[in-house]
Parts: C-alpha cells; sequence; structure tokens
C-alpha cells in the first residue's frame, strides 16, 4: 500500500526509469519481450492479427474474476486460494439453477450470481474453518479439498432433481449433461453488452468493465479500515494483533470474498465460454488462476490489484497467442496443450521455490 | 603460581563487527577448583565461554586476540569437538539430551562402545554391536560419582526436569579425560533443592581434580560453592577475588559498577503523587515463554516514569506483553479505577496505553510497508482515526491526506531520518526503526506508554535520542511511561523509580540514587538489609 505523492517525477528522469524496472520486475519484463516477439513472429507468418488480440482480450476478461480470488487470501497470508474449485462450482449450481427456469440475458446472468453468492459465502466459511486447523498448510490443503469438492459435486449433478430436459441426459431422464450450452440462456450478454470493433479487434466493453468494476471495488476495499487490518494480518500477524486486529476473523474474511469471487468468475466465465461444464471441468480450474497471479508479480508475501491485473493481462494473452504462433511456425506438430501446461505450471513451481520476492 | 593451571587465559580480546565485548580477560583456573565468573547480562560471560570451547560463533566472526594455554601450552581451540578431545567439558543452560533414549545412551552417544560381530567383520566397524554391559558400567560410576541414585536404563523423558541436568553432567564426566568442565547458568532453570543437589555434586567433581568454570548470577550460589570469583562488566574483567576475603555486598557493587551519569532533567509541574494511581496490577501473571511472570503486585503513579529493570529470563519483558493481551495473562489489572480486560489488545489500546514491543522487528513494525503506513495503522484499527466519510453510509476509506501530513509531521518532529513517508521502514537504521514504533505508538495519544528495551541493537548516538524523546513525552504530554530494560544504567538516567523483577515478581522498588549495591542485590534476588525507596 503506497501513498500517493503529490511530487511528480519526470519521465525522462534516469531514476524514475529505475523505479519501473525496479517495480515491474525481471520476470514480468522477460515475459512482455517475450510476447512482443510473438507478436513480431505473428506478424511475419502473416497471421491474423486482430483475430488473435480479440481472443486475448475476451481471455482477459473471462478470467479476471478468478485471478481476482487469489488476491484476498494472498494479503492476509493464506497464500494463494488453490481451493478454487469450491468458489467455482458455487457459480456452477448458480448457473444451473438460473438454467432450470430457462431464465436469459441479464436476468439469466445476475439470477446465477445471486443464486451462487449464499452457497459460496457458506462454503467459504466452512472452508474456511478448515484451512484455519491446519495453518501454514493452506495451499497443499486447499488443493485436496478442491480436488474432493468437485468429485463430490459429480453426485450432485447427477442426483440433483433438475427437470429442464435441456440439461438432463436425453436417455434415462435424471443427471445433468456433462456440458450444458448456454447459448439460449445467457451465453455472451456481458461480451455482447456494448461491444465494438476497433482496427478490427472486437472489444467486448461489458465484460472488461466487469472486471474494471470488481478490481475497483477491491482497491478501495484495501483502503477501508477491514482492507488496511487485512493488509496489516498478512505483512505481520503480530503487529496486526498488537493493533488490536482479530487476525483470525480476518483470515476467516478473506477466504469467504475469495470463495465469493470465485463463484462469480464461474459465472461470467461459464457465460463467456458459452457452456456450463460441469462434473470433473473445474478440477484444474485453480492453476491458470495461480499462475496468473504470480506472473504479475504477487508473491506469498505482497499482492496488489495492479499485480493481478498485469498477471491476467500476460498469462492469458501469452497463451492465446503462443500457441497459434508455434503451432504455425513448427507446422503440424500440436503442442498447444503441453505449452499451456509446461507454462502454467513452470510458473507456479519458480513462484512458489521463491517466497521473497517474484 | 605454585600449581599449574589446568587453563589459562592470556590477554583475550574480542570484537564483535567493531563493537568491543571483550577487553584484555586474563583468568587462570587450578585443577580442582572452582572458578566462578560473574556479570550482568551483556557482560561478556557467554563470549569468553563460545571462546573457550571453539564455538564457530567466535571464528566467524574474525576470531579473538590473546592466547588460551592449558598446562602451560598455547592451544588454538577451533572447534567444540577439539575443545573436547583437550579435556573441555561444556554443560549447557538448556538441556542438549535425547528423551526417547536413555540415561545411559544419552551419556555415551556419539562415543559408543562397540564389540565386533560378523557383519562388521564384512562391513566394517559402522556395523558393530553396542556393548552396552560395559556402557551400562560406565555410566553407572559416572553417575556414582555424582551420588546420584538414579537407574542408568530409564529414559530420559521420564526424568524430572532437575535431574535431566545431572545427566549432561555425567555424560562431561564420563569422557575419560575429562579436565575442565563450564557451568553456564546451571542453576537457572533448577528448583532450589535441586540447585542444592547440584552444588554437592560440583564440589564432589572438585575434589576429584575436575576444574571447574561455574558462570552465574546468584549470589548465594558462588559464595557457597567457588574458591575464586571473577567479576565482569562491559567485556572487562573488574576484580578477581578470592571467596574467603569478599562478601556478597562487594561483588555486587562491583557487578553493577556506574557508568551514565543522571543528566539534568527537566522539571515537571506536578510530581508524581503516591496517592493518585493511574495502575494497579494484583497477582498479575503472564504465561510467556521464558520471562513468566508470576503473582506480580505494582501501583504506578500518575505522570512518572517507571523502570523495570531485572536479568533477563526473571519475567521483566512478560509484564507488558501480558498487559497489552499479546501473551495469556492472569490476574487484576485496574486502570484508572477500572478493571482492565486481560488478553485482549483492543481493550488495552482503549484502556489508553500503547505498547512498544522488545521485538522491534517481530512485533513492533511492517517492514515492507511505509514509515507513513507504519505510523498510522494501529491508530485506524483501534481508534478509527485517518478515514474519510465516502458516498456510501458506513463506509469510510484511508485519508491520504490526513495520513501525508500527519505522517510528515511526526518524521519533523521526532527526527526520522528518511527520504520520505513512502520509504519502506525496512531501509531504516535501527534507531530510526525503533523511532518508527515511538512514533506509532504516540500517535495513539496513550496515558500509559510501555516500552522494552528501547534502547536494543541501536547504537549509542541513537540510544540518547530514544531517552531523550521518552522523556519529552513524559514531561510534555503527560504521559505515564513504564520502561523495560536490561541495562540498569540506561533505567537510572530517566526514572523515577526502579521496580526490580526476580523470578517474576518485584523483588523491590528502588530510587535511581540507590546504591550499586543495593541494585546489585536485588536484581540477584537478595533483599538490602536496609529497606530503600
Amino acid at each position: 500500500m503506497e501513498l500517493q505523492m503529490t511530487k511528480g517525477k519526470r519521465i525522462s528522469d534516469p531514476s524514475h526509469l529505475r523505479d519501473f524496472y525496479e517495480k515491474f520486475g525481471l520476470p514480468r519484463l522477460i515475459i512482455s519481450l517475450f510476447l512482443l516477439g510473438l507478436f513480431m513472429l505473428a506478424l511475419i507468418m502473416k497471421m491474423d492479427i486482430t483475430l488473435l488480440l480479440s481472443a486475448s482480450i475476451d481471455r482477459i476478461g473471462m478470467n479476471g474474476l478468478l485471478v481476482l480470488a487469489m488476491l484476498p487470501t494472498l494479503v492476509t497470508g493464506v497464500g494463494l486460494n488453490f481451493g478454487l474449485p469450491v468458489g467455482f462450482v458455487c457459480g456452477l449450481v448458480g448457473g444451473v439453477i438460473s438454467m432450470e427456469y430457462n431464465l436469459t440475458g441479464f436476468t439469466g446472468l445476475f439470477t446465477a450470481m445471486l443464486c451462487a453468492l449464499p452457497l459460496a459465502i457458506i462454503s467459504g466459511y466452512l472452508y474456511a474453518a478448515l484451512l484455519d486447523r491446519v495453518r501454514g498448510q493452506e495451499m497443499m490443503v486447499g488443493t485436496y479439498v478442491g480436488f474432493a469438492v468437485v468429485a463430490g459435486m459429480c453426485i450432485f449433478w447427477l442426483t440433483a432433481p433438475f427437470k429442464n430436459p435441456a440439461m438432463i441426459w436425453a436417455i434415462g431422464g435424471k443427471g445433468l449433461r456433462v456440458t450444458l450450452t448456454l447459448y439460449e440462456h445467457y451465453s455472451k450478454v456481458l461480451n455482447n453488452f456494448l461491444v465494438f470493433d476497433l482496427f478490427g479487434v472486437t472489444i467486448p466493453t461489458g465484460l472488461l468493465l466487469f472486471f474494471a468494476f470488481f478490481c475497483w471495488l477491491a482497491s478501495l476495499f484495501f483502503q477501508t479500515r477491514t482492507g488496511l487490518a487485512m493488509i496489516a494480518t498478512g505483512a505481520n500477524p503480530m503487529y496486526a494483533k498488537s493493533s488490536g486486529i482479530n487476525t483470525r476473523k480476518m483470515r476467516y474474511l478473506s477466504i469467504v470474498i475469495s470463495n465469493v469471487l470465485a463463484a462469480l468468475g464461474a459465472v461470467v466465465y461459464a457465460q463467456s465460454y458459452g457452456f456450463l461444464q460441469l462434473y470433473t471441468a473445474p478440477l484444474y480450474m485453480a492453476f491458470p488462476a495461480v499462475a496468473a497471479a504470480l506472473i504479475g508479480g504477487a508473491t506469498l508475501k505482497k499482492a496488489t490489484v495492479s499485480h493481478i491485473v498485469i498477471g491476467t493481462i500476460l498469462f492469458q494473452t501469452l497463451l492465446t497467442i503462443a500457441l497459434p504462433v508455434t503451432q504455425t511456425v513448427l507446422q503440424g506438430t500440436d503442442i498447444s496443450e503441453i505449452a499451456r501446461m509446461i507454462i502454467s505450471n513452470g510458473m507456479i513451481l519458480y513462484a512458489l521455490t521463491r517466497n521473497e520476492r517474484g | 603460581m605454585p600449581e599449574s593451571a589446568v587453563l589459562e587465559l592470556k590477554d583475550i580480546s574480542k570484537s564483535y563487527f567493531g563493537t568491543t565485548v571483550l577487553k584484555g580477560i586474563n583468568l587462570s583456573v587450578k585443577p580442582g577448583e572452582i572458578h566462578a565468573i560473574v556479570g550482568e547480562n551483556g557482560a561478556g560471560k557467554s563470549t569468553l565461554m563460545n571462546l573457550i570451547f571453539g564455538m564457530p560463533v567466535i571464528h566467524d566472526t574474525g576470531g579473538f586476540e590473546g592466547d588460551i594455554l592449558m598446562d602451560g601450552q598455547i592451544v588454538k581451540i577451533t572447534s567444540p569437538r577439539q575443545a573436547m578431545e583437550l579435556g573441555i567439558g561444556m554443560v549447557h543452560q538448556e538441556f542438549m539430551l535425547i528423551p526417547g533414549f536413555t540415561v545411559t545412551e544419552n551419556i555415551k552417544l556419539n562415543r559408543e562402545l562397540t564389540k565386533p560381530n560378523l557383519a562388521s567383520n564384512i562391513l566394517g566397524s559402522s556395523m558393530e554391536t553396542l556393548d552396552y554391559h560395559t556402557m551400562r558400567e560406565d555410566s553407572r560410576r559416572a553417575l556414582d560419582k555424582l551420588g546420584l541414585a538414579i537407574d542408568e536404563n530409564t529414559f530420559v523423558s521420564r526424568l524430572p526436569v532437575g535431574y535431566m541436568q545431572f545427566v549432561e553432567i555425567a555424560r562431561e564426566i564420563d569422557k575419560k579425560n575429562a579436565r575442565l568442565i563450564v557451568f553456564d547458568e546451571p542453576t537457572a532453570v533448577l528448583a532450589e533443592s535441586e540447585a542444592d543437589h547440584l552444588i554437592t555434586a560440583m564440589k564432589l567433581l572438585a575434589a576429584q581434580g575436575i576444574a571447574i568454570l561455574f558462570i552465574t548470577h546468584r549470589l548465594d550460589e558462588v559464595m557457597d560453592c567457588s574458591d575464586t570469583i571473577s567479576i565482569l562488566r562491559d567485556g572487562e574483567l573488574v576484580k578477581y577475588l578470592s571467596r574467603n576475603e569478599t562478601s556478597v555486598d562487594e561483588i555486587a557493587e562491583l557487578m553493577v559498577g556506574r557508568k551514565l551519569e543522571r543528566g539534568h532533567l527537566p522539571p515537571r509541574q506536578v510530581d508524581p503523587d503516591d496517592n493518585d494511581l493511574i495502575l494497579e496490577l494484583e497477582n498479575f501473571k503472564v504465561k510467556m515463554p521464558g520471562e513468566q511472570v508470576r503473582s506480580f503486585n505494582l501501583k504506578v503513579r500518575r505522570g512518572e516514569i517507571l523502570g523495570l529493570g531485572g536479568l533477563a529470563g526473571q519475567g521483566k519483558v512478560g509484564i507488558a506483553n501480558g498487559v497489552m493481551g499479546l501473551y495469556p495473562a492472569d490476574g487484576q489489572v485496574i486502570k484508572d479505577g477500572h478493571a482492565l480486560k486481560l488478553n485482549d489488545p483492543k481493550a488495552a489500546l482503549d484502556a489508553k496505553m500503547a505498547f512498544v514491543s522488545e521485538d522491534r522487528r517481530g512485533v513492533g513494525l511492517l517492514l515492507d510497508e511505509s514509515i507513513a503506513v507504519n505510523i498510522v495503522l494501529t491508530s485506524i484499527e483501534a481508534q478509527q482515526r485517518f478515514l474519510r466519510r465516502t458516498f456510501l453510509p458506513g463506509v469510510r476509506l484511508l485519508d491520504q491526506k490526513a495520513v501525508r501530513e500527519y505522517a510528515a509531521k511526526i518524521i519533523k518532529d521526532l527526527d526520522i531520518r528518511c527520504t520520505d513517508p513512502n520509504q519502506p521502514v525496512r531501509r531504516l537504521s535501527g534507531g530510526n526503526q525503533q523511532k518508527v514504533c515511538l512514533a506509532r505508538a504516540f500517535s495513539l495519544q496513550p496515558e500509559i506508554l510501555w516500552v522494552s528495551e528501547p534502547t536494543r541493537g541501536i547504537d549509542i548516538g541513537a540510544k540518547q535520542l530514544v531517552l531523550d524523546l521518552l522523556v519529552h513525552f513524559n514531561r510534555e504530554y503527560g504521559m505515564t511511561i513504564i520502561m523495560t530494560s536490561s541495562e540498569l544504567n540506561e533505567l537510572r538516567t530517566i526514572c523515577d523509580r526502579i521496580a526490580l523483577v526476580y523470578k517474576g515478581k518485584v523483588a523491590g522498588i528502588l530510587k535511581p540514587d540507590a546504591s550499586d549495591r543495593d541494585f546489585g542485590l536485588m536484581i540477584a534476588g537478595k533483599q538490602p538489609v536496609k529497606e530503600v525507596g
């Protein structure tokens, strides 16, 4: 957290450049240069840049909230929320309920979110209670809680009493299908809100505004008394305690907020994707979000909204651009999925081994 | 010297990073002699022992000057292993024993007796069988030497705490070449009767011709068992005494000494009055590891600077931590006639008390946050200051402008040397970090300011500034200050009264101008003949 200073610095000032470099960090500089190189390559290969850019922007908005869900737990020192699927499935349940009643457009979208909200709060509280008992190992335990919840929900999807024929298995008439298409419900309502083309690049205004709105809320939140208490809890629990802060409450709160963001993020993700993916699909949802937060410069010690935004942009652009480009260059070889795994898991590994500064 | 000395130190000096901790120490121990080394915390006792035992910390920091002689020969002790080979043993303050092993196994650890078997003939000596029978006999012999009737086959974990120390001693004397044993405050964790037993054991060992170096601050024990006494103060050997020609009083006086002169303190408008109490502690107990407070009673007068002194581990540090709710506390704390809710930091802050912790980096600061945030965060959380209203009722945000102005002002007032209020406190010097801690506490506008070890780890110039600042707070704003410090002289320069803490209780309250003898006796838990204060 930094105060805005009144005295401005000139851009030409060399110390200004160094400040910028220190803030931005070497990893992000390398990735940015790598991205730039990829764009050049795409130009040389005469690929459709506008298409690549559109896809990137789409994916940034689609994943933004899920990455933002990492922020509260990082700030309070709980660590990266590897239990993201806990919140994610709440979002899916909300989405399914809204679909059951054949709600469409924004009504459908917001009903899904409203239904997901109480579920996310309750499950978030229970999840927080569990993490509180395993202090110091939140990230590992969270990973397995996520896996377990996804597996448990498979039973729910099979047995839940949904009736809408568009959702249930055609044969047998019971249980939800693996992939539900939202085409007739609320597919891309945020994406298409005030959508426009800029030099051929599609800008999904609604989607970006929605992400920006939550980022703005988050940055305001960390200026409130509660938000500052969270920062203190993460930075030095003893300082927090001696300042009269209930550190346990702050940890609980951060996990619940993270869970709610994950649930909302799931609905946004689904509407942008056009499908609700049930069963085992949410299993590995946490990893790209974790990787994005870490690429952005968030560490287990310190994380800010700007880390989240930078991380989402870099990581998602990298994924969307790198794969088609490499595929075009190395013709015929399908390395897309492998590359995706290497980049995201490698990034997580890299960041977790360096506990200090990213 | 008629007899040759087992160990002789000649002109030993040692400094850590430019700070001299030992200056020209000369010392010698004869066989069968018990030589006591006494001194306050930080007098250099531990450094001296580390040096004799060849601890790596000495060599990692540039070695030392002077010579160590054994039997008249200069020896170079570069590792504890070498010290052991030379026949120097050490009994530590904390037990270095393996609980799940038997007494015998602990005594013989890493020096096991073995006999060959089939496997060892093929695979080498590391596969030899342990010769338990002989090992037990050896252990028995060592335990008998100490006059200790415990079974050598019991697990160490089942022994009473007092006996563990004896197992350590048995281990040292079982070493065939044991010639000199260093006891580093061995009685600190023992009960009275156990301590007596230990003293007896030490005498027994000395009678068998083993030289003993005995480090302690319990003056009774010194008088009880030692033959000769060295007194260390600020790294210097101030006096070498023979027990027969000295007294507890003399040792106490030499131990404390007097360094700083009490400067001229500014006058007060109203002097503290015994009838105007701001805080009372009754039967106050704190569970702080290493600093237990047991049944502590204290009355604090409004507007005074009260010192809490005493040796490390006696509980003085626990008091402030207990009152402020950072460690589990029990008993009665009455502030202005109202009982304070214990174990609740918020309640303590609401009672207009603030705390500057002895653990500056661990409790006092958010190292990676800016100076401004460090100063105001507690005020924001505890008193809801530095917040501005927004259009939403109930939602208040950090008032950046107010914080900036306040931080700039207090940085100027307390003379915190920094580039700007946004600088992370990690980059500040120790003295400036301490000023940030003081600024944080001061911002709470407390009526009572608890300060623990305010000058620890900061350089001498900064020390004086910090002390001046405390006097300034006291005189200018009428804050009652309760200052905990291991440095008696520091307390004596600014305090109105000094309570000395011993074994978690008040040993006595002294005026700062009381004699060195009284201070020395009280920190060692003895009452001066005449009651003062």
